[in-house]
């Protein structure tokens, strides 16, 4: 029986779920604005390119944390992976080529997460939590450790990285190329997610995170799914460590740890999870916000995030997003007829 | 016996750490098993602990041992009326909305004391009783470590009986096994919640109190020793007291000795061991199999 045959076909709930992963006439704006940002602010480059990569970061937490529902403290271990992947190859001279390099640093943050992933995700709740956290506790230590290779706490710096495609050097002091690569490899790696998330394996993460137990019983391979999930998740992240070593020309132990980890998190959620989208408007948010601020009144800035927090917990799960969907429906609510 | 003393004196600092971690960390481990919740403000109450204790002695001139009294009721005052107005709309919350919650609750402590008392490292004086050394017998130790395994060894004692002996204990016991039957059964749950909350963070605060002197006292103490004390928790099990005490030695006796002969990867085999004992057993060392 195809879909069309059934009686139920143009029921609006079933016009609204086959129209799901239609692209929705807002979508472009977000692309737009950000190419009209290179030609607006040329002097905020290295902002917007730091921008992009945190976005980037926060789509790759999205997929695992948003759909799958796996609650990790961890993420920046593969973001960190990504990053002195490319770090210690193009420091040793064995290979500074930057779209190989992304490729190389995919590679190795998706081969940690899925280790990591087929035995960390047979747990769940607080010991994933602290496997999560313990897992990258480790690599920083060992990153620490490894001195000869990673530079220890110094990191490593002047990365020589070879002109984009043979022609466009990375400039770290008018970034121009660096922010139209990592606008083109955020695109890239945000169609792949959103092709996935809409795609049956989206579908089954979306149930997984719902109701395990019924995935379960309906025959949905639920850890494989989520190990996939998880590792390629890893492997986003690990493009966006690895195109932040790029655009910096260096690597530290900073990639590595708890305090990025839960930026990336508190920027996500500040967005809204699960809705792909919410990873752009937290980190402009976000970054908007400590750009200017942190650097003025660090202290008040740490404050008024922690309370930012507490409410969103409290009152706004769903965080910006949420709160413009909810706006969004009140003004197009059933008026009752005069 | 040169070898001997250098066990001893090791065992000794390491089992003093393990004191105080499992002072700080046996109030987290029982919040969690009793109410499923993800609590990383925790080192913020014994942050905040610490520095009222710390301050009480400088400015009101208090004895050190009425000050971690003031420090433990401030704290368990405090916590509990938290636990009141705002944790307890988050019981039934998912997972990541405890998380977000207690890291936001962290960050607005560590604001909070560093606009009120500044960045800087807050000393922390101990009476003349407990300086110096005093004579084991076999080996001659820091008097203050030996105060602190005695006062670890009584409250452990003291925990441990009124978790086994005394109704409330039995009742918090029965709500961590199963709370649903245990609240059919009139158990008052909520009231539970908020006196156990109350009682862990004026442990955690007196546990600040206890490791300032060599744990040190500033503003980021809430999230520098987080993953310690989640550490201890998770490897001992939730809601057990004994498994938590265990733990704490387990860590604290290592800690201190891989950082004495092993300063470079002493802390990676922390995690790595952590690691490992937590995929032999997800519910830790001591934890029960079911929850």
């Amino acid at each position: 029986m195809t879909p069309t045959e059934s009686p139920w076909a143009d029921h609006p709930a079933a016009v609204a779920l086959a129209g799901r992963h239609r692209l929705r006439a807002w979508e472009p704006i977000p692309w737009i604005l950000a190419l009209a940002f290179y030609f607006v602010f040329p002097k905020y480059l290295g902002f917007g390119t730091e921008l992009l990569i945190t976005i980037l970061f926060a789509v790759s937490l999205d997929l695992v944390l948003g759909y799958a529902g796996i609650v990790t403290l961890g993420q920046a271990a593969f973001f960190g992976a990504g990053a002195y992947t490319v770090g210690i190859l193009a420091k040793r001279g064995i290979w500074n080529e930057p779209i190989t390099g992304l490729v190389l640093a995919a590679a190795v943050a998706a081969a940690i997460g899925l280790g990591s992933g087929l035995v960390l995700l047979r747990t769940g709740g607080l010991t994933l939590l602290m496997l999560t956290l313990c897992t990258m506790a480790l690599l920083e230590e060992a990153a620490n450790l490894a001195h000869d290779y990673t530079g220890g706490f110094d990191g490593l710096d002047s990365l020589p990285i070879a002109p984009l495609l043979g022609r466009f050097e990375f400039n770290p002091l008018y970034p121009t190329t660096q922010y139209l690569y990592v606008l083109a490899v955020l695109f890239v790696c945000f169609v792949f997610v959103r092709t996935l998330v809409y795609s049956p394996f989206g579908q089954s993460l979306t149930g997984i995170r719902e109701n395990t137990l019924r995935m379960h019983a309906v025959g949905a391979p639920v850890r494989g799914r989520l190990v996939l999930c998880y590792a390629l998740s890893a492997a986003i992240a690990g493009v966006a460590g690895g195109i932040w070593a790029q655009a910096n020309a260096y690597v530290n132990l900073g990639t590595l740890g708890l305090d990025r980890a839960a930026t990336v998190l508190i920027i996500l959620v500040l967005g809204g999870y699960g809705r792909l989208y919410g990873a752009f408007v937290g980190a402009i948010a976000y970054m908007a916000l400590s750009h200017f601020l942190s650097k003025l009144y660090p202290t008040a800035w740490q404050l008024g995030l922690g309370l930012l927090l507490v409410v969103i917990a409290l009152f706004a799960r769903n965080g910006i997003l949420g709160i413009a969907e909810l706006g969004v429906r009140w003004l197009r609510r059933p008026r009752p007829m005069p | 016996m040169i070898f001997g003393v250098d066990v001893a004196s090791m065992l000794l600092g390491g089992v003093a750490a393990g004191m105080v971690l499992f002072i700080v960390s046996v109030g987290l481990s029982v919040t969690m098993g009793l109410m499923g919740f993800v609590n990383l403000a925790h080192g913020g109450f014994a942050m905040l602990g610490g520095y009222v204790i710390a301050l009480t002695m400088k400015y009101w001139g208090l004895g050190f041992v009425p000050a971690l009294l003031v420090g433990f009721v401030a704290i368990a005052a405090l916590s509990a009326v938290l636990e009141r107005l705002l944790y307890s709309r988050l019981y039934r919350a998912a997972e990541l909305d405890q998380v977000l919650f207690t890291i936001g609750l962290v960050l607005m402590m560590i604001a909070s004391v560093t606009v009120l008392v500044g960045p800087e490292n807050q000393p922390l004086a101990l009476p003349a009783f407990l300086r110096g050394q005093i004579n084991l017998g076999i080996v001659q130790y820091r008097t203050y470590s030996v105060a602190l395994i005695v006062v670890g060894i009584l409250i452990v004692t003291g925990l441990w009986l009124a978790f086994d002996r005394t109704r409330t204990g039995a009742q918090i016991r029965a709500a961590v096994d199963n709370r649903r039957m245990a609240e059919s059964l009139g158990i008052n749950i909520g009231r539970l919640f908020t006196l156990t909350f109350a009682f862990g963070s004026g442990m955690a605060a007196l546990g600040g109190g206890l490791g300032a002197e060599f744990l040190g006292l500033d503003p980021q103490y809430a999230l520098k020793y987080l993953v310690y004390f989640l550490i201890v928790v998770a490897v001992g099990g939730l809601g057990r007291v004994t498994g938590v005490f265990y733990a704490a030695l387990l860590i604290g006796v290592l800690d201190f000795t891989l950082k004495k002969y092993l300063p470079q990867g002493g802390t990676a085999f922390i995690y790595a061991l952590t690691i490992l004992l937590l995929l032999w057993r997800p519910h830790g060392l001591f934890g029960a199999k079911t929850t």
